[in-house]
């Protein structure tokens, strides 16, 4: 095996074990989807029919609002000690520091939506008219869209001032054609009136496209003086 | 420098007073919007010179990337900056261009979508700058611009699926297509003189981005200077 692999893999499962023992962006994530999802049935109060329509704008709005939090959060923990210098003057490939953190976040945020999605079925009626297997591939393609980029943004806004609001105002702007694919996939999925394959290979591009482009300029972003 | 930008500047001055009798004066009055179609020749030469920008930054970027030479970074925020000052003008000339002739301000068209889109891109690019601190800023913004430039494309694509009132291009766009030469000439001229003046924007932002570079480094150099000194004390 590979030494970037075997330090993507040493890098994951390093993240996985913190956060198996703190749990702290999980629940932080969980219960702020939460929020979201009972604050958005307040303010629209649809029908079964209306929120098939809209329900793909609610649920990607909540992950979104949800992933920001669990990113903020990423390369925290990296400072603390200095492991982010550390990490900087050891020989290890930057891409599997990348890698390792992009996986970790995309495992989290998958768990989250694993937990969530019932609540959603539930809080608004859903009952999918198209095949709901294509769900998952969009939300897979969607949540790697979200987390590649985010990993990225969040390393980025770690030496800005209030880093914290940095990293929506980074993410957000380059996420909208990511958020319209999976916005537009889940509609079309959930009402069943047209194909979201164009949606699909949308996201299939946008993460080929920006996953290279982060693993191309991430040493440079780590290194940077 | 002085004399070769005071004749630049009076080029400038002269292209868009000739351009400004073209676009109101020279150029025949369409038949169906009427003296409203005028606010064309502001409205496409601004957008091909924030594209323009756009560009220049995208280039400047990588050059930053390659080289670490600081004018491709003063270059690359300049531009940045003239850039989304003159989608902003696309942004404010497009509606009120719309609202006589579609009756509506806005619409989520695919290139209305996306230069708004593209403006706050760049908007989030200069606001990372801003909030940005200490020496990587530069680097960490360069980045970004490739980010920036590689998504638009992406953001074209996918609203154009989404959907499109726009007119289809109408310069180039086969047959049927087309506008009279005299207001051709009137679009170029108004072109060139968009280009023109953003030059001149970019060219004085770049002297002040230079200096202010100038003067970071001089403070970094005195601050090294006295440590220094107190060491060798």
């Amino acid at each position: 095996m590979s030494r970037t692999a075997t330090l993507t893999i040493s890098n994951l499962a390093k993240d996985l074990r913190l956060e198996w023992r703190s749990k702290d962006a999980l629940n932080a994530m969980l219960f702020f989807a939460l929020l979201v999802a009972v604050i958005f049935s307040f303010s629209f109060d649809p029908t079964a029919e209306e929120s098939r329509r809209i329900a793909g704008g609610l649920i990607w709005v909540a992950f979104l609002f949800a992933a920001i939090v669990a990113l903020n959060q990423a390369w925290a923990r990296e400072l603390r000690n200095q492991v982010l210098d550390a990490y900087r003057v050891s020989p290890g490939p930057a891409n599997a520091l990348f890698l390792g953190k992009a996986l970790g976040n995309f495992v989290f945020i998958s768990v989250i939506e694993l937990l969530l999605a019932p609540l959603f079925v539930i809080f608004y009626n859903l009952r999918s008219i198209g095949p709901a297997y294509q769900l998952v591939i969009v939300a897979v393609l969607g949540t790697w869209a979200l987390v590649a980029n985010g990993t990225f943004f969040a390393a980025l806004s770690l030496r800005t001032r209030s880093r914290e609001v940095m990293l929506p105002l980074l993410l957000f702007p380059i996420s909208i054609p990511a958020l319209l694919g999976m916005v537009e996939g889940t509609t079309a999925i959930l009402t069943g009136e047209s194909s979201p394959r164009l949606w699909i290979n949308l996201l299939l591009v946008y993460d080929v496209v920006f996953t290279t482009v982060c693993l191309l300029l991430f040493e440079t972003v780590l290194h940077a003086e | 420098m002085k004399s070769s930008f005071l004749i630049y500047a009076l080029v400038t001055l002269a292209l868009l007073s000739y351009a400004l009798y073209q676009g109101m004066v020279a150029a025949p009055t369409e038949r169906t919007m009427g003296e409203i179609q005028r606010i064309f020749y502001y409205h496409v030469p601004s957008a091909w010179t924030a594209f323009l920008c756009f560009i220049a930054n995208f280039v400047a970027s990588i050059t930053y990337l390659v080289r670490r030479n600081p004018k491709a970074d003063a270059i690359a925020v300049t531009t940045a900056e003239v850039g989304v000052v003159f989608t902003t003008v696309v942004l404010i000339t497009g509606p009120l261009w719309a609202k006589p002739v579609w009756g509506i301000w806005w619409t989520w068209d695919a290139r209305l979508t996306t230069t708004l889109v593209l403006w706050l891109i760049y908007v989030s690019y200069l606001m990372f700058r801003r909030f940005s601190t200490g020496q990587q800023t530069a680097t960490l913004a360069a980045a970004l611009a490739i980010f920036g430039f590689i998504d638009v494309p992406i953001v074209y694509m996918s609203i154009r699926w989404w959907r499109t009132q726009h007119p289809k291009p109408v310069i180039a766009g086969g047959a049927g297509s087309g506008i009279d030469p005299e207001m051709w000439s009137a679009l170029l001229w108004n072109l060139a003189a968009f280009v023109a003046f953003a030059g001149l924007l970019i060219w004085v932002r770049y002297r002040l981005e230079r200096t202010r570079q100038q003067i970071d480094e001089m403070h970094a150099l005195r601050a090294l200077a006295s440590t220094e000194g107190t060491l060798t004390r």
